[in-house]
């Protein structure tokens, strides 16, 4: 089971999850689920529908606060954090875990730079004075400002929406919003990006772009990154190390190669061969009587 | 002993009243999601259309009450839940699907709205009623104080226990009440299945405004006055009393509303009367607060 | 629907019975609906009350019903024809009727033709004739084509709103110069400075709830709990400790966004719906304990001989105590009772004016961009670090605060104060205003405050009528325009610094 990734590139970890469990009155969504995620790698996490994917995603961003487990994040300059125990709104602010959610939120009545410009309210809050010096239109506000706006560009640069900074973000294109909100993410200058299925609905096109995409902020941007995805060609193409996740259990973690040979991923995915139509649970409960 | 047990009995038919008004906010909570902050002016219309009723027919020169009661039920029943529908049809349907401030913002519309239309039609003044139910049990004679279980409580306690056996088997064992469940489960799915969803919402406010329709009625033969502003405070303690109960449960909402009728009449007589508003409003800020589900509320996972 | 693409061309033929339904049935609704509540009144007698009829008013609004909505189908289905040439006829000799009333007074005996007793209700209903001739007539040119509520919205905006913005960059200054002037000019008697103040009362209020409902998104129906409790502050202190209004105003204000916070820390993280409600109840709350807080609030009695404003110390009175100046002594004038109401019209402007540029600057800070966001998002707010309880709370203080000032500015000008003139009703007017005139919309708040406060204020007759209107005004809006009629949202920053407007502070 545990063939552990090894890595061509560093083997720092950035993040441990040990033994996490989510319960949600009798329904166990995430059942002790231990694995590793490293700095610089970008890990996909995997698995059918209802295999707890997202619900660890909430863990590790504070949004549901894990019944067992600790989650621990290895900032590469600021030391360990231990995510279980934080306000959600403190995880990105303080230890650079950004997001990005699965039905994609913006803020469609908001301009696509006003997004951009939002995902770094922190800086700028503290650049005026939280709201008091910044009410006397001092120009260290000014500057802090126009350079917020100038990163922003940089990402709108990257992500071709420059000319459309001035948009309604709700009015873009599917598949600029897709981006928009990875560049989003981006804008806290997280440490670790945890995206949510950020191929869902893509096109091939779009979707060979969004790999680029991925690999140019792993290998430029220096990050880790956690990713759910179903597109198994996103994953296949771009995953360093590979979890798989079924009925809230892990049942296979390592890399690409050894995933995708692991007779329990092909379990989980296709059934076995004699009972293939069977959905796995289904499978699973008449293997053990 | 004695003090007690008459504050119980007052308690318990003022916690009627509120809990036939709750469930109007619980079946439309329930159902899409929203306040309707409305509920308490059909509350009060229902009570004016009562009062109605009740001159014509004495005009008219109907003596019997016990029928006069049973014609005024069912005008009133009747007459109100048009409101109920029309309110619906006219204020919130346009707006299903669009944002809850939206939604909300409209309904506090209506209900000033509402408020001004009977008060421009008749009137700003209080309105009178002579009893019309009088006398009662006596029991528990002490020296000074005796309790007093009048007619007018029996009835108020047997008509809200009769509705609710009925409308319980309304809700578990109709066509209609298992659309309305469905509806409670997911719209959409509702729809895709072949409900009706518009009919469904629009009876559900029906159901709803007939319920508070009796609950004026009971208003008006408790108190005797009723004017154009009295929906306001026992809409906000009806709700207070869903929320308690667990804003979408149906048991819960009149659970919560004989609580409040008893916190109500309790704090009266025990605590100041002049502050026994301020409590109610209290336990709702902090049921809200603390146990946002209610007493017998399903908890509410955040969907992220 | 189905007529949209060739309307002109061929018409979907009508079916009698159909359209008689559709008709008869909205009509029987109404007459459902008015004939407890409109057919019969109550009525005071000696003894008790008893009811008179109106069956007549039944009749008619059931008879309006069936056509009206007998019209609305009609263009509906593209046939606008006989809609013109009933309601274009019924609408001119309506008017015709109230003007000859209006003009001629009721002596010559024509108002027996008019349709309903109340005046404004055939004004109405002329009105609504009126529109529907209108549209019979735009029919005729145009397709009929219905259009999807978010064209709708967006054509609005194009249309009107964001016009209406630009203009407001010019409008707004005219406005402002026009208010400077306004006191001398010779239209200006006292009635009309009362007007003036008052109004300018409500748009200060609005652009304060304005943040906390506009810019946040949190529904406050408590409002008035942060106006009582600056107008209480004032009252006592000045009262209790011979303090003036220029020292207490800030402490009034510091008064209420405390008890904004107070009241916003543990309920803030409650949806919506439940805030709603929740500040609601606190609003209530704060008038009973008002109420019935005797040896504080002075109760039902509440206080009077609040002091009014001074000019730099020079009060406005005709007999100062011995050996102390007042206004007109000091500038040498003769005592003039307006030059009291003059000084508290250029306060409010004052005042009004502190809270726009206040608001204004506070759009191009962060933490307006966050209430913006946390509006439209707050799970995605959250996951981008903004802490959602601290930016709500400090929209709700600075809502709070604006609604202290103007509680004390009330205070002063009333001279007396007491716990009726803070009820849920005040709430309601200011969101009113707020929500006709657009949610974040600061020349909004100023149109609908002048619509919806001066108006009633100069036709007295309208006056009942108010809150019928106030709340009919919401739901349209809401159902019509959700975003109200003059929002219009223009980025608060852009990419580079010279495509930045000039701002309108």
């Amino acid at each position: 089971m545990n063939n552990r990734a090894t890595s061509d590139h560093h083997d720092t970890s950035l993040l441990t999850v040990e033994h996490l469990s989510m319960r949600f009155g009798g329904l166990v969504a995430v059942d002790d689920v231990s694995f590793r995620a490293n700095d610089r790698e970008i890990t996909a996490i995997i698995g059918p529908n209802g295999a707890g994917k997202t619900t660890m995603f909430n863990c590790l961003t504070g949004f549901y606060k894990p019944s067992v487990g600790q989650l621990t994040l290895h900032h590469p300059h600021k030391g360990d954090y231990q995510l279980e125990r934080m306000e959600e709104f403190h995880i990105p602010q303080q230890a650079g875990v950004a997001r990005t959610f699965q039905n994609i939120r913006l803020f469609p009545a908001m301009s696509v730079l006003e997004n951009l410009i939002i995902a770094q309210h922190n800086e700028l809050m503290r650049a005026s004075g939280y709201t008091v010096t910044g009410l006397l239109g001092l120009q260290h506000y000014k500057r802090a400002e126009r350079k917020a706006v100038e990163f922003s560009r940089y990402w709108l640069d990257r992500m071709g929406l420059t000319a459309r900074a001035e948009w309604e973000a709700g009015n873009l294109p599917y598949g600029d919003q897709r981006r928009l909100e990875i560049a989003r993410a981006m804008c806290i200058k997280p440490v670790l990006l945890c995206l949510d299925e950020p191929a869902a609905g893509l096109n091939a096109r779009e979707s060979a772009l969004l790999n680029e995409l991925l690999l140019f902020i792993r290998d430029e941007h220096k990050i880790g990154m956690l990713l759910i995805e179903h597109d198994m060609s996103v994953v296949m193409g771009i995953s360093d190390h590979i979890v798989v996740l079924d009925y809230g259990r892990k049942i296979s973690d390592g890399t690409p190669e050894s995933v995708r040979n692991d007779p329990a991923v092909i379990r989980a995915y296709l059934g076995e061969e004699e009972d293939a139509e069977l959905p796995p649970k289904v499978a699973r409960d008449i293997k053990k009587n | 002993m004695g003090y007690f047990l008459q504050q119980l009995i007052n308690g318990l038919t003022l916690g009627m009243i509120y809990g036939l008004i709750a469930i109007g906010y619980t079946m439309v909570y329930g159902i899409i999601g929203m306040i309707n902050f409305a509920h308490g002016e059909i509350f009060m219309i229902s009570a004016f259309i009562s009062i109605i009723t009740f001159l014509v027919l004495g005009l008219l020169g109907m003596g019997w009450v016990p029928l006069a009661l049973v014609l005024i039920l069912v005008t009133t029943m009747l007459l109100t839940a048009v409101y109920g529908w029309a309110l619906e049809r006219v204020a919130y349907r346009p707006l299903r699907g669009s944002p809850r401030l939206a939604a909300l913002i409209t309904a506090i519309g209506m209900s000033i709205f509402l408020q001004n239309y009977v008060q421009l039609l008749q009137g700003a003044r209080i309105k009178p009623l002579q009893p019309v139910i009088s006398g009662g049990f006596r029991f528990l004679s002490e020296s000074d104080f005796s309790v007093n279980l009048s007619y007018l409580q029996i009835f108020i306690i047997v008509l809200t226990i009769c509705l609710m056996l009925g409308f319980t088997a309304l809700i578990n064992r109709t066509a209609l009440g298992r659309a309305q469940r469905a509806c409670e489960q997911d719209l959409g799915m509702a729809a895709l299945v072949g409900i009706d969803v518009d009919r469904t919402i629009s009876l559900t406010f029906v159901m709803g405004a007939a319920l508070a329709s009796v609950a004026g009625l009971m208003f008006l033969l408790n108190y005797g006055v009723i004017d154009f502003y009295i929906g306001f405070l026992a809409g906000i303690k009806a709700f207070t009393a869903a929320v308690l109960g667990g804003i979408g449960s149906l048991p819960g909402a009149m659970l919560g509303g004989l609580l409040i009728g008893l916190i109500e009449a309790f704090w009266s007589a025990y605590f100041t009367v002049e502050y026994k508003d301020v409590a109610v409003f209290s336990i709702m800020i902090l049921v809200l607060i603390f146990r946002p589900t209610g007493l017998l509320g399903k908890p509410d996972i955040e969907k992220v | 629907m189905a007529v949209a693409s060739d309307a002109a061309t061929a018409l979907r033929p009508l079916d009698p019975a159909y359209v008689l339904k559709e008709a008869g049935a909205v009509a029987a609704i109404v007459f459902a609906l008015s004939i407890s509540l409109v057919g019969f009144k109550t009525e005071d007698v000696p003894g008790g009350i008893t009811v008179v009829t109106r069956f007549g008013a039944v009749a008619i609004v059931t008879v309006i019903a069936f056509f009206g909505r007998l019209g609305l189908i009609l263009l509906r289905e593209g046939r606008p024809f006989p809609v013109l040439v009933t309601a274009l006829p019924f609408a001119l000799a309506l008017f015709a009727l109230l003007l000859w009333d209006q003009l001629f007074a009721p002596e010559i005996g024509l108002r027996r033709f008019l349709p309903f007793g109340d005046i404004i209700v055939n004004w109405l209903l002329a009105i609504f004739a009126a529109i529907l001739a209108g549209r019979a007539a735009w029919t005729f040119r145009h397709e009929p084509r219905e259009q999807s509520a978010e064209e709708r919205e967006k054509k609005m905006d194009r249309v009107v709103a964001a016009p209406v913005q630009r203009a407001a960059r010019l409008v707004g200054p005219l406005l402002l110069g026009f208010a400077i002037i306004l006191p001398f000019l010779p239209i200006a008697d006292r009635r009309l400075l009362d007007i003036g103040i008052l109004v300018m009362t409500y748009i200060m209020l609005g652009w304060g709830l304005n943040v906390v409902v506009g810019l946040a998104g949190l529904l406050d129906l408590g409002y008035v709990a942060f106006y009582a409790v600056g107008a209480y502050s004032y009252a006592l202190l000045a009262t209790h400790f011979d303090l003036g209004f220029w020292i207490c105003l800030p402490f009034a204000g510091i008064m209420a966004a405390f008890a904004g916070i107070l009241l916003g820390f543990p309920v803030l993280r409650l949806r919506g719906d439940y805030l709603a409600i929740v500040t609601l109840g606190f609003g209530e709350m704060v008038r009973i304990i008002l109420l019935n807080w005797y040896d504080f609030t002075n109760g039902p009695d509440g206080i009077s001989g609040i002091p009014r404003p001074s000019f730099f110390g020079l009060p406005f009175v005709r007999n100062p105590p011995e050996g102390t100046e007042t206004f007109h002594s000091f500038f040498g004038l003769s005592y003039s009772p307006i030059d009291r109401i003059i000084f508290l019209y250029y306060v409010i402007l004052l005042l009004a004016l502190a809270t726009n540029a206040f608001t204004l600057r506070l759009r191009k800070l962060p933490v307006s961009r966050a209430w913006e966001a946390l509006r439209e998002d707050e799970t995605a707010c959250r996951s981008l670090g903004i802490n959602p309880r601290n930016t709500k709370l400090t929209a709700f203080a600075i809502g709070a605060m604006f609604g202290g000032f103007g509680g004390s500015f009330f205070a002063t000008r009333q001279g007396f104060i007491s716990p009726e003139s803070f009820t849920f009703i005040e709430s309601a007017i200011i969101l009113a205003i707020v929500v006709l005139g657009g949610m974040g919309s600061q020349i909004g708040v100023v149109f609908a405050a002048i619509l919806l406060i001066g108006l009633p204020e100069f036709f007295r007759e309208l006056q009942q009528f108010r809150m019928l209107a106030f709340g009919a005004t919401m739901v349209t809006i809401m159902i019509w325009r959700p975003r109200g009629l003059l929002a219009h949202r223009e980025p608060t920053i852009h990419l580079s610094d010279e495509k930045t407007p000039t701002g309108h502070n």
